[in-house]
């Protein structure tokens, strides 16, 4: 057999489902059977409730590769998923998988209450394909992973749901897969777990694994994955590098979010001017102002412009606000127009950054309209800081300190 | 289906596992432990016990010692048939969370359930054996059929839990007519007689494939004799064919599984 580098071929996959009326006891499928045999049929139930979760999908993986899925709810993650595990089975299409696979969907599906953590741990360990002899070698390095040596022997029924999912996740991060599949397993357990786990798989990355990694949590998938596929209804919209494919995908569900909660204030234009000419691209450290335009229709509620900028992993940079720089809440009469400026140093390190606009109302917490990305800002930056802000450090000592003879003192560069 | 069968070979510490699971999980929700195994083919011997003391009031005569031992070999047999089809028919739907979240080969649902039945029915057939012994039934080397005997049984019994564990899975109410069915089919099958009692229309009786296995137990573990082969091959080639159709159809579903449940 040719050594190849592909672990996954997804081919011109589809997913259908029926929706509505399944017979699911002999008591309804009896009756129905013996209709249809005597010509009473209601055959046209079938096609109408034909459901596509998925459409000519295909996608490939090489050995080692991180891939993000992104999509809002509904758009076929899940699905997409359950094909690649072998849960369910394509109704057209061609899936590939070649090597162990090991899958994230739900950890801990396979815990049952009643068992102590550590029988769980080989209960589920089997049920993620380890042997048993693989398990006992591993089973420190669980145990370990997880932080619950204490409660090892302790029905799993007596967990919390944050312990539940640390096992889970430690169990399944040991099964040293060709393929890890991760769906939405970062959204339990604290900070310093899920910390735990991005570095988890970062080393499972390392050590050769291939990793498709399905979140909510954008930073992760650009962080861990160099290429993603944006699904919309079923169909891939975008592909490519994560970042662009994020903001491909934030751009279609801010135009979609650009409806607002009501239509009698709305954001009518936003307009970023620097002090050169050529639109969005400014230098790190230039003055920028930004120009509001709020339309109203009819009377509506007070409200203060707020002003955020994300970064490329939408991590907000900062937000700032009329409120907050000493204005009071603006209300408009049907017909009238109001303006505003803000003027900033733009003190932010090399990259792609988006701006974005809300209409408050802070007293009630209330989104009056929203205009997100209401701009594409790129900063041009000599690689004098990396990040997310601009500081303008500079260096002002600078030179060897003599050396201190002394067998204690750590000298740190 | 070679792929399909080597797979299930390489899962097979998987089928150990969840064995073991619905063991210790019973073990560990009851008080009685491990009475538990053999409480229930206890109460089925008891009651053939009884029907035979009936039936040989009404003919008169007392029931020998090998009657009441033979009635207690078919009842262990049939204890462990049923169990083994009632546990293994709902085994599918009782883990809703295996079947739709993660893949593992489904058949290892039913195949364990099978697996943790036959483990009690070994505890009960070895309490069986010393209680033989004790009363001095005594051995032979016809007991060299039993291993066959019970491979049937089992094969049998596997290519049904296949099937009506899928047909469980896909219409809820196919479990209440395994129930029904289980608690009539002790009439049909002679656990609490002969066949011989029916003189012509033994042979009506030997149809039912767990029949000739059933009497065959008999014979060779407490009347030392030959069971009959014509009977058992027969019973032999039906539950290989239910086997093979069983896999066969079980692997035909499968992919359905997911979103049926």
């Amino acid at each position: 057999m040719a050594m190849t580098d592909t672990v996954l071929r997804v081919a011109n996959v589809s997913k259908k489902f029926v929706k509505g009326e399944i017979h699911d006891s002999l008591r309804d499928l009896i009756p129905s059977a013996v209709a249809r045999l005597l010509g009473r049929s209601r055959a046209k139930t079938s096609s109408t409730k034909e459901f596509w979760a998925l459409r000519e999908v295909s996608f490939e993986l090489k050995r080692g590769e991180a891939f993000g899925i992104i999509g809002s709810n509904g758009a076929g993650k899940s699905t997409i998923l359950k094909l690649i595990t072998g849960i369910m089975k394509p109704t057209m299409g061609r899936i590939d998988v070649n090597g162990r696979l090991s899958a994230l969907i739900e950890v801990g599906a396979g815990f049952h209450p009643d068992l102590t953590g550590r029988e769980n741990i080989y209960l589920n360990g089997t049920i993620l394909g380890m042997k048993r002899a693989e398990i006992d070698r591993k089973f420190d390095a669980i145990v370990e992973f997880s932080g619950l040596r204490d409660f090892i022997d302790t029905p799993v029924k007596r967990y919390s749901t944050g312990m539940y999912a640390r096992l889970g996740f430690s169990v399944a991060a040991h099964v040293d897969p060709d393929i890890l599949i991760v769906d939405e397993v970062l959204s339990v357990g604290d900070v310093v777990f899920q910390n735990r786990c991005l570095e988890r798989m970062n080393s499972i990355l390392r050590s050769g694994a291939t990793v498709i990694f399905v979140s909510h949590n954008l930073r992760a998938i650009v962080e861990l994955c160099p290429r993603s596929i944006l699904l919309e209804a079923g169909e891939i919209v975008a592909s490519g590098p994560s970042h662009e494919v994020m903001n491909n995908y934030l751009e279609r569900s801010g135009a979609q979010g650009r409806r607002s909660t009501s239509r009698d204030i709305s954001i009518s234009q936003v307009k970023v001017r620097g002090s050169r000419l050529d639109g969005g691209t400014f230098d790190s450290g230039e003055k920028i102002w930004v120009d509001v335009e709020v339309e109203c229709v009819a009377e509506g509620e007070p409200f203060s412009v707020v002003l955020f900028v994300n970064d490329d992993r939408q991590y907000e940079a900062f937000h700032t606000s009329t409120e907050y720089l000493g204005y009071p809440p603006v209300s408009m009469k049907p017909g009238e127009r109001f303006t505003c400026t803000f003027e900033m140093d733009l003190n932010l390190a090399g990259g792609t950054f988006y701006l974005g606009i809300l209409l408050y109302r802070f007293d009630a917490e209330k989104i009056l309209d929203r205009l997100f990305p209401a701009a594409t800002i790129f900063v041009n930056s000599r690689p004098e800081v990396r990040g997310v802000v601009n500081p303008h450090p500079r260096v002002t000592t600078f030179g060897l300190v003599q050396k201190v003879e002394s067998t204690n003192e750590v000298i740190t560069g | 289906m070679r792929r399909q069968i080597l797979e299930l070979v390489s899962r097979r510490d998987l089928l150990y596992m969840i064995a073991w699971r619905e063991i210790k999980i019973r073990y560990k929700q009851s008080v009685m432990g491990f009475l538990w195994a053999i409480l229930l083919p206890a109460i089925i011997v008891i009651a053939g016990i009884f029907v035979r003391y009936g039936m040989s009031a009404l003919s008169g005569k007392p029931p020998s010692p090998q009657d009441i031992a033979g009635v207690t070999v078919k009842a262990l047999v049939w204890a462990f048939f049923a169990g083994a089809l009632r546990f293994s028919s709902t085994s599918l739907i009782a883990n809703p969370n295996l079947v739709t979240k993660i893949y593992v080969p489904r058949e290892i649902f039913p195949l364990a359930s099978i697996l943790s039945q036959l483990l009690d029915f070994g505890v009960a057939s070895v309490l069986t054996v010393i209680v033989f012994a004790v009363t001095g039934l005594g051995a032979s080397w016809q007991l060299l059929w039993v291993p066959l005997l019970v491979m049937i049984t089992v094969a049998l019994v596997t290519g049904w839990a296949l099937i009506i564990s899928a047909a469980c899975l896909f219409y809820r109410d196919v479990k209440y007519l395994v129930e029904v069915v289980i608690t009539f089919a002790i009439f049909v099958t002679p656990v609490f007689y002969n066949v011989q009692m029916f003189k012509k229309w033994a042979n009506l009786l030997l149809l039912n494939p767990l029949a000739p296995v059933i009497e065959g137990l008999e014979k060779c573990v407490v009347y030392r004799t030959m069971p009959s082969l014509p009977w058992v091959s027969y019973s032999g080639i039906f539950a290989l064919v239910s086997l093979v159709a069983g896999f066969y159809l079980f692997k035909k579903w499968e992919p359905a599984f997911a979103e049926s449940i």
